[in-house]
């Protein structure tokens, strides 16, 4: 498939997923319209994000192509659509029109970061396409042609914040916030910081500093958070850094010997694929909250870790928490698709609403009218293997709070 | 011989006590904190291996519900290795910093003394005072003198805590700071004595902080002379306004990657892998630039516009060959043992080693580069060029020829910008993209065809954005700048150094 050496058209670029290797094993596609039910897979394969999002492009090709073993769906194959929007936010409007408009897709897996879904989400609403979004995200948002597959703040980034305070995470009076500058970061530390006020922490032992995509100059942020946590109280950095600067940042803290044990971090957008890129040894002991590890103990996730590499034909491939949102979200697709007998997106959006599917992170999650899941929460600390420990884990599946009580404005929005 | 005495002295009932808590050391994270915490308190030296083991997660817990270290690589049948978090690990390097103190390798008695300042007691004092005794290696007495001044600072005694304060408040360390702070509330009645040692710590480390700053704008300064350099040469010398010139750079990190790899299976060159990348890098991107200059940019001589978006095109072919080649991830690139770490300067400053070297190589880049213009041949047949090209062509200069090579010789040190680049970015096909306005920026602010323009500018601007980034933010410090260049070149739009003379009408 390495045919196309330089890029001809976009047409050319459309039909032709990038990476030669993972194209292979994709159902032939028929050339006629009704033929297939198509699946749009929209996310970064180049820039900044592609360090997170390529391993999502393969998840949902391994899907589609797991359902095509067993027989498709409604009878029919299904063909994997796949488009490259280059970390590029514009762009991502215009592939997600290419793939309602022209390649007329039945359903879209893409996205990850907010601000690339901000921008697809009025295309999809007025083409009332059906996008899965496969990331945890600052949530403030509930669109009916989006369903949201991984976690809103109240499953990740407060229970996170609430183990860092606790006896088990050091029990942190200041906190340093750092993260990208976009949208995600920005709400998320607007919730966060709700949550520490009223947690007692104040204004003053909270530290607030983004950066652009792709930093790579991370000595004077971390010689500040060093500076910061040299007041005689115990800090932790909260870090919903996204992408590849994630590299040039733990490389810095490794470089100036912060340690996990003084000043811990947790991470909202590092998993274990971000972590396959470097050297884990300087960051053992700092910290990840996700609903998943790839070391989830259980048969689900072992079923789910053998699909997978044997997909990929790597034996050392790792997965993480989008991934597994991935392939729940898809599961849930497939099966709404199967009870409403019909792709049409009014009619699978009624059966996705208690849709439930056995996840690998070991719960059954189930899809609310919120368009959001009930997920674990899970806190991991970083093994020199770039594994996660995995040091707490909710009892149960927790619903969605997309509209955070910690920001005052949805005071009065019915729940 | 402390531990030894201490050990001698042991009951039966301090044995009963070590033997009942091992096993405890594989329970739940709250059970294996306490019980390191006591382990440690016990002094028995039986201790020390067993949580080593547990720190280095070579501690087995066994079957039967006991632990033992592991022997080698194998696991027995049923046993599991026990894990720890962060909680276990404070505890752990408390435990093992008591049961240290007396090692025989200064690197540990370091991480003890370390260990015992994190979590200091009064007990600690008689076996502090014995090492400091006998402690020679100057690292490590500093750290012992802060430890003991943190235990006695722990203990009840007044004059014991006086002499404490007074021990904290001679050091310049911000752990001295907060151990103070953190004892202000408890010793009401030595508040004054506290306010002034962390008086005369904030002084030293205000000190220390300034100096930082200063290293990290030279840090920045160096990533933006080495970008800028290249450019120095095509854009200042030649007046060809390169948009490649980030794809060139790019290259240069590609070629330090795929040198490292080749180095890889060959055990012998691994080390020297990033100096052998430096020649390679330079090499493989002034034979593209030469290329890039004869089959394309000569014909576009003196129409600037033209050649701005045939180097722009360029750019995209390169990077997209890159992505083709490589594919769109990042490519992990090695660092050499020398290049991590913290290196420590007198009063306490600190500079990451990666960021010491890069400073040291773009000022290396700079004098070669120098040297070359101004002490070899082909330096003064460019010169001569950029002078009077029909002067020089009647001179027997071959002209063209000279182009080339100083397009080359640009694009080369672009490569090598590109070798720096990758041990402190992400290597990806998009990574000259963050770099050419900085590079333009550099170099029209310093001066067009001006090398030491270019070298002022670059530090100008890295310390200015490392003095606005602490006030200002990142995003905001880099708008900043570019406002104030802006303005700047308004006032003098040939930039700091304006060329004079003859050159300059060109």
């Amino acid at each position: 498939m390495r045919k196309n050496l330089l890029p001809v058209s976009r047409r050319a670029l459309l039909a032709t997923p990038a990476a030669g290797a993972l194209a292979a094993p994709l159902a032939a596609p028929a050339i006629g319209q009704t033929a297939t039910i198509k699946v749009g897979v929209l996310h970064s394969l180049s820039g900044t994000m592609a360090i997170s999002e390529t391993a999502l492009r393969d998840t949902a090709l391994m899907m589609v192509q797991w359902q095509n073993a067993r027989g498709g769906l409604l009878g029919r194959q299904l063909e994997a659509v796949v488009v490259d929007p280059a970390s590029n936010w514009p762009l991502f409007a215009e592939k997600a029109r290419e793939l309602l408009a022209v390649s007329k897709v039945d359903v879209t897996f893409g996205c990850w970061t907010s601000v690339s879904r901000k921008s697809v989400l009025p295309v999809f609403e007025e083409l009332n396409g059906l996008l899965f979004y496969p990331v945890q995200y600052e949530g403030e948002e509930q669109s009916r042609n989006i369903f949201y597959t991984g976690a809103a703040p109240n499953q990740q980034a407060i229970p996170a914040v609430e183990y860092l305070l606790g006896p088990d995470g050091g029990e942190a009076k200041r906190i340093a916030l750092l993260g990208t500058d976009y949208v995600y970061p920005r709400t998320t530390n607007r919730i966060l910081r709700g949550y520490l006020n009223s947690k007692g922490i104040a204004d003053a032992d909270i530290m607030e500093e983004y950066t652009p995509f792709g930093h790579s100059d991370w000595q004077g942020i971390v010689t500040r958070v060093k500076q910061f946590a040299a007041q005689g109280k115990k800090t932790a950095i909260v870090s919903t850094i996204n992408g590849d600067a994630n590299v040039p940042f733990y490389r810095e803290l490794g470089n100036q010997g912060i340690k996990a044990e003084d000043i811990p971090s947790v991470a909202f957008s590092v998993g274990e694929e971000e972590l396959a890129g470097i050297d884990a040894r300087p960051l053992v002991g700092h910290l990840a909250a996700w609903n998943y590890f790839m070391s989830v103990p259980g048969p689900a996730n072992a079923e789910f870790l053998v699909m997978w590499r044997a997909y990929i034909n790597n034996p050392r491939r790792v997965t993480n928490d989008p991934m597994e949102a991935t392939y729940t979200g898809f599961r849930m697709w497939a099966q709404a698709v199967a009870a409403a007998g019909s792709t049409a997106v009014d009619a699978v959006r009624e059966k996705l609403y208690g849709q439930k599917v056995m996840a690998p992170c070991g719960f059954e999650e189930e899809m609310h009218r919120n368009h959001h899941l009930s997920k674990p929460v899970m806190i991991g600390e970083i093994q020199a293997d770039g594994q996660f420990n995995i040091v707490h884990k909710t009892p149960t599946a927790i619903p969605a709070e997309n509209w955070s009580p910690f920001i005052p404005e949805n005071a009065n929005r019915r729940r | 011989m402390l531990l030894l005495g201490l050990f001698l002295l042991l009951g039966p009932a301090r044995a009963q006590a070590f033997d009942s808590l091992v096993p405890r050391l594989g329970g739940s994270f709250a059970e294996q904190a306490e019980a390191v915490e006591r382990l440690g308190a016990l002094g028995d030296a039986r201790a020390l291996p067993l949580l080593q083991a547990l720190a280095d997660s070579r501690l087995l817990k066994l079957a039967d519900g006991g632990v033992a270290v592991q022997q080698g690589s194998a696991v027995p049948e049923g046993a599991s290795p026990v894990r720890i978090n962060n909680r276990v690990r404070v505890a752990l390097r408390g435990a093992l910093g008591r049961l240290q103190l007396a090692s025989p390798v200064a690197a540990q008695r370091l991480s003890a003394a370390e260990a015992i300042l994190r979590n200091r007691s009064a007990e600690d004092i008689p076996a502090l005072e014995a090492a400091l005794a006998r402690e020679q290696n100057a690292q490590v007495r500093e750290r012992m003198e802060l430890a003991l001044g943190g235990s006695r600072l722990a203990s009840a005694d007044a004059a014991a805590k006086r002499a404490g304060i007074a021990t904290l408040g001679a050091s310049s360390s911000p752990e001295a700071r907060n151990l103070l702070l953190a004892s202000r509330a408890a010793n009401a009645e030595l508040g004054a004595e506290i306010d002034a040692a962390v008086a005369a710590i904030d002084r030293k480390l205000q000190l220390r902080q300034a100096a930082e700053t200063f290293f990290q704008g030279l840090s920045l300064g160096s990533v933006l002379l080495l970008a800028a350099l290249g450019l120095a040469v095509t854009f200042g010398v030649m007046g060809v306004i390169n948009m490649a010139h980030g794809e060139f750079v790019m290259i240069g990190a590609y070629a330090t990657v795929v040198v490292q790899e080749f180095c890889r299976n060959i055990p012998a060159l691994q080390p020297w892998s990033l100096p052998l990348a430096i020649p390679v890098a330079f090499l493989v991107t002034a034979v593209i630039g030469a290329a890039m200059e004869r089959g394309l940019i000569r014909h576009l001589y003196g129409r600037p516009l033209e050649t701005l978006l045939l180097t722009f095109g360029v750019g995209m072919v390169l990077q997209q060959v890159v992505r083709l080649v490589f594919g769109a991830q990042n490519r992990e690139v090695i660092s050499p043992a020398w290049m991590m770490g913290t290196l420590v300067l007198p009063g306490g400053v600190t500079i990451t080693q990666n960021r010491a070297w890069i400073i040291l190589f773009a000022l290396a880049v700079l004098l070669a580069t120098l040297a070359a213009i101004r002490l070899t041949r082909f330096g003064l047949e460019m010169r001569a060029v950029v002078q009077n090209r029909r002067i020089a062509a009647t001179m027997g200069i071959r002209t063209g020829r000279v182009d080339a090579m100083t397009f080359a010789f640009g694009s080369g040190i672009a490569g090598l910008a590109g070798v720096a680049l990758s041990q402190i970015d992400n290597v990806s096909p998009n990574l000259g993209t963050g770099y050419i306005i900085d590079s333009f920026m550099v170099v029209v602010f310093g001066g067009v065809g001006s090398l030491m323009g270019t070298l002022i500018g670059a530090f100008t601007l890295g310390l200015v954005n490392k003095i606005l980034e602490p006030y200002a933010g990142v995003v905001l410090a880099k708008v900043l700048l570019l406002v104030g260049i802006m303005l700047f070149i308004q006032r003098r739009p040939k930039g700091l150094f304006a060329l004079k003379g003859r050159a300059a009408d060109q």
